[in-house]
């Protein structure tokens, strides 16, 4: 995974965690020595991330939050590409847990 | 009494025990004995607690946390609680059986270290014959169990000049990430400055491998770096600053803003075992010392930088400038930063063997080099 476009289908790693955080009251993305808080745009991104082109998430929620779809995707995409450097994210359907096979 | 906020992350130091006996380790020179070790009650005790202060990763280390064999029930407490749970190990201890059992308890991520590249060069820098082709097992081991790896690779003058193949190992071992962090001289490494310290040469190659794999691997292997103190024009900001962030609990439940705050005369650690981690986090005076910025002398005290680094390690303060409030002559800016350079030079010129870390009695201790001296012998 290296550069998002609205065709891109991520999904979080598996050994990435979305969660509640009820001592500061928001949600948290647990990750490998990484703690992030992200905002509420972020956060409905980041949970509808089911293996979906980014664009039709994008729609889903410009749908919902009356907002344009660019807009939203354009944010969209600067967020993820961040995780997807940090090695957070995968393109749905590849091998998840490991960005390349191992050699015997 | 300076406000705190919620720590996000937690040492837990399960034990000091260990079978490698790595002259880089910053565990302290008196190691905690067996007997004084926490029990798992009291841990899941403690985890619980650390939840609700607001703490939401866990990072069990030690010495070797899987030399525990009750480190499972730490794993499930801690997953109990919600805790994001990273194990930081050698993986000389780990078969197939037990990192399933692991993973099946709630094990999140795992920080296997490696010594070198190469495997005898391995072995000597961690003192354990074999340990090397074990810890290539354990790595197949986390991969069959779909445990994601991150390779912790500690570098110093006796393996930097393999580091290109350590990142192409790395890769084979199926990690997603590899940490390659300069020594920072706390504990045994301090005692072993001598015989760890690279070379400006070194440090200069190794900033370009890891710039050229970076770019190279980007997507699917991602490198964190943390660059050499002593060859710093800055100092890293410890712990995102003392007190804020993060916290260590010892083997006995000494509780401590860093792993190495041990090595700071003057202050005293409260105990889990004594009071409850919110009151030390809140309240305990080794915490209070450095919080905040009313503490600083000059140059920190006026430098734009203070929010930024902290004015720089405490631990490193007192084992150079003699003074734990001092600037930390890492930073330039520090009237002790070019005897620092020299001195680093100096280090990096010898051929000191290693002190190999092991338990020992209080009165027969390895000595740490001086402080440095005043700024007019530089
Ligand atoms: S650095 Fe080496 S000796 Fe120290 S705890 Fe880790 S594996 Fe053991
Ligand atoms: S003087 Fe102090 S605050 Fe300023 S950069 Fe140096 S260590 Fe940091």
């Amino acid at each position: 995974m290296v550069a998002l476009t609205a065709e891109s289908r991520p999904v979080l790693q598996p050994f990435c965690r979305l969660r509640d955080d009820p001592v500061r009251g928001r949600v948290v993305l647990l990750a490998p020595e990484r703690v992030l808080f992200p905002c509420g745009t972020s956060q409905a991104v980041l949970a509808r991330l089911d293996g979906r082109p980014l664009g039709e998430v994008a729609a889903d929620l410009a749908d919902r939050y009356a907002a344009p779809a660019d807009v939203i995707l354009a944010d969209a995409l600067t967020m993820l590409q961040d995780l997807a450097d940090q090695g957070f994210l995968a393109e749905a359907g590849a091998d998840q847990g490991f960005p390349k096979e191992a050699t015997p | 009494m300076t406000a705190s906020n919620p720590p996000i992350g937690l040492l837990a130091e399960i034990t000091h025990r260990c079978p490698l006996r790595c002259p880089y380790c910053s565990n302290p020179l008196e190691l905690t004995r067996a007997e004084a070790e926490l029990d798992a009650a009291a841990w899941a005790r403690v985890l619980e607690d650390a939840a609700g202060l607001g703490v939401l990763q866990l990072h069990l280390s030690g010495g070797e946390p899987t030399l525990r064999p009750d480190l499972e029930e730490l794993v499930a407490a801690a997953r109990g609680a919600g805790l994001y749970v990273n194990l930081i190990t050698a993986g000389v201890l780990l078969d197939g059986p037990r990192v399933r059992r692991l993973k099946a308890a709630g094990l999140d991520h795992v920080q296997l270290s490696l010594q070198d590249s190469d495997v005898d060069s391995a072995d000597r820098i961690g003192g354990f014959k074999g340990g090397h082709a074990k810890k290539l097992a354990a790595a197949r081991h986390l991969r069959e169990a779909g445990l994601p790896i991150t390779i912790n690779a500690v570098v110093h003058r006796q393996n930097l000049d393999r580091i290109e193949r350590t990142v192409a190992l790395a890769l084979d071992l199926g990690a997603h990430r590899l940490e390659v962090a300069h020594t920072q001289y706390y504990g045994w490494a301090f005692a072993n400055r001598a015989a760890l310290m690279p070379t400006p040469e070194q440090v200069d190659h190794a900033r370009r491998v890891v710039d050229r794999a970076r770019a190279d691997l980007r997507g699917r292997l991602v490198i964190d770096y943390v660059a050499p103190d002593y060859y710093a024009k800055y100092p890293k900001p410890c712990m995102g600053g003392w007190g804020r962030q993060v916290l260590t609990i010892g083997p006995d439940g000494r509780t401590m803003p860093c792993h190495a705050a041990h090595t700071i005369k003057g202050l005293a650690f409260d105990s889990v075992k004594d009071r409850p981690l919110r009151w030390i986090w809140q309240n305990s005076p080794a915490f209070e010392a450095f919080r905040g910025t009313d503490w600083m002398q000059e140059p920190c005290r006026s430098c734009p930088r203070k929010e930024i680094d902290f004015g720089g390690c405490r631990c490193q303060a007192m084992a150079l400038a003699g003074d734990a409030r001092a600037t930390d002559p890492a930073c330039s800016l520090s009237p002790l930063h070019a005897r620092l350079h020299a001195l680093a030079r100096e280090d990096a010129a010898t051929d000191a063997p290693f002190t190999y870390r092991r338990m020992l009695p209080k009165d027969r201790l390895p000595e740490a080099p001086p402080a440095l001296r005043a700024v007019e012998d530089a």
